[in-house]
């Protein structure tokens, strides 16, 4: 078990087992102790191409923790620099192959399409939101980082970091939920908007 | 006698130039503007939601640690758009004043750690520059011997869901408003909320997507000169708040800090309209040179 819960947090550590994602709902605040790796647009796409050659991945999927991040340099002395997340949805048409092969939490920015979300109910994993913008207070998270792979990405390069007290918050829960769609129907004053209305996300898929 | 002409021209450096933009890219990256800081104060004060509420107090924080400990607001410190006014009484010496500003940005992001974002062959094998020049570099000419600088760095996840159409002319307000609002409800989280919203109306395709720029490094708070404009600023705010999007999109009353509207005379057939998303972390720096 990698999640403990302890005056009043929910705190998660990989790796991460069925059972820990089980517990976790929409709306959850948690705090991430230990390592998660980081990968964007530039990684995913040689990370695929590696899974279609079956060639060996640059980290373990099992259990572990994807952070959507790109940090900007440190300056001396400092181990990262600003860490917010950016947007997820740029990464969808990568992320179920990684939840299939046992990726159990993914942090990053913004929802996520129908097919992650489906993923993530039949894999039994869960995407949290860390808060886009805060990069200097995320930085403050991060005690270690190396770059483990692709180090000719700069930014985009693969990255272990070793967080502690890292804060995130639950968005697609393995239920089916989804935060940014709840809240919004709960915040919507429809009075005030008048004619307009949403176009449903299947109506535009479609 | 005859009129009497301004003959005289003041001289400006490359190198003035050079040294300022590094030094606006720098504090850009670092100091939040105080009016956007109120503006999230305001929010924060107001919000309903309390899973927003927390959202809010912790992006004070980050702008509280980004200052003291000058790690940037953002990893995204963005493209770098330098709008400069040039007075037509001046001239620059020294070299050209495009250089100059890319010189300027490559010092400010090398020597102030911030993110390279910028990558060239765009469609193909889109290799990092690695100081995030060339900047997007736009010079108007204006009267007097002045020299005014303004330095955007724009952050990717709200510049993706930029949008702009061609309304039929009689579409108005009412397809202004709908605009608008689809394009920030179908951005929800992406473009980082609560925003400034930045509209451009009028002129042709590419000086609306301009204005719609330019609005976004007006003051939040500060209202359109023009009563009618500055009326629809504060509708279209009141009805992007009631989305219910709110800050980071997990709902709530505050999707926005601002929606700034900049006008333009049109032609007879048209109605231009293009909506630029600024992000929470609004940062602009000015300065007269």
């Amino acid at each position: 078990m990698s999640l403990v819960k302890q005056d009043g947090e929910i705190r998660l550590s990989p790796p991460l087992t069925d059972e820990d994602v089980a517990q976790l709902r929409v709306g959850d605040h948690v705090k991430f102790y230990g390592t998660m790796y980081t990968s964007r647009d530039a990684a995913h796409r040689r990370i695929i191409a590696a899974i279609g050659e079956g060639k060996p991945l640059p980290y373990p999927l099992e259990g572990q923790i994807i952070y959507y991040v790109g940090p900007s340099p440190a300056r001396p002395g400092r181990v990262a620099g600003s860490a917010g997340p950016t947007t997820s949805m740029r990464l969808d048409p990568y992320t179920p192959p990684l939840l299939a092969r046992g990726l159990k939490a993914i942090i990053g920015k913004g929802g996520r399409g129908s097919e992650v979300k489906k993923a993530l109910q039949q894999h039994k994993a869960v995407y949290l939101i860390a808060i886009g913008g805060a990069g200097a207070l995320l930085s403050k998270t991060i005690k270690q980082l190396d770059v483990i792979a692709y180090e000719d990405l700069g930014t985009e390069s693969v990255k272990k970091l070793e967080v502690e007290g890292f804060p995130a918050i639950v968005c697609c829960d393995m239920y089916g939920g989804d935060l940014l769609l709840e809240g919004k129907e709960q915040y919507r004053d429809q009075a005030v908007l008048g004619d307009y209305v949403s176009v449903p996300p299947a109506e535009k898929a479609g | 006698m005859a009129t009497e002409t301004n003959t005289r021209v003041r001289e400006i450096h490359v190198d003035d130039i050079t040294k300022k933009v590094a030094e606006l890219c720098e504090q850009a990256a670092h100091v939040l503007p105080d009016d956007v800081v109120a503006g999230l104060r305001r929010a924060e004060r107001s919000e309903r939601s309390p899973l927003a509420k927390q959202v809010l107090v912790e992006l004070l924080e980050n702008v509280d640690i980004s200052k003291r400990e000058m790690i940037p607001l953002c990893q995204d410190t963005g493209t770098t758009v330098v709008m400069a006014e040039v007075g037509q009484d001046v001239h620059i010496v020294g070299g050209s004043l495009r250089d100059a500003i890319n010189a300027g940005v490559g010092k400010g992001y090398t020597e102030g750690y911030l993110r390279a974002s910028i990558v060239d062959h765009p469609f193909s094998t889109r290799v990092n520059t690695k100081n995030n020049t060339p900047a997007v570099i736009h010079a108007e000419i204006v009267p007097g011997d002045g020299f005014h600088l303004t330095v955007v760095p724009k952050g990717g996840g709200c510049e993706n869901m930029t949008k702009f159409q061609i309304m039929l002319p009689g579409r108005g307000k009412e397809g202004i408003t709908e605009f608008v609002l689809r394009t920030i409800e179908e951005s929800g989280g992406n473009p980082c909320p609560p925003l400034v919203v930045g509209v451009g109306v009028g002129g042709s395709s590419e000086y609306a997507m301009f204005l719609a720029k330019k609005a976004i490094t007006r003051r939040v708070g500060e209202a359109s000169a023009d009563e009618e404009t500055a009326q629809f600023e504060r509708e279209l705010l009141e009805k992007v708040n009631a989305l219910g999007v709110g800050p980071q999109a997990v709902g709530g009353t505050n999707t926005a800090m601002a929606v700034n509207i900049e006008t333009y005379p049109t032609h007879i057939t048209s109605l231009p309209v293009a909506v630029n998303l600024q992000c929470h972390s609004a940062r602009s720096k000015h300065a007269d040179l």
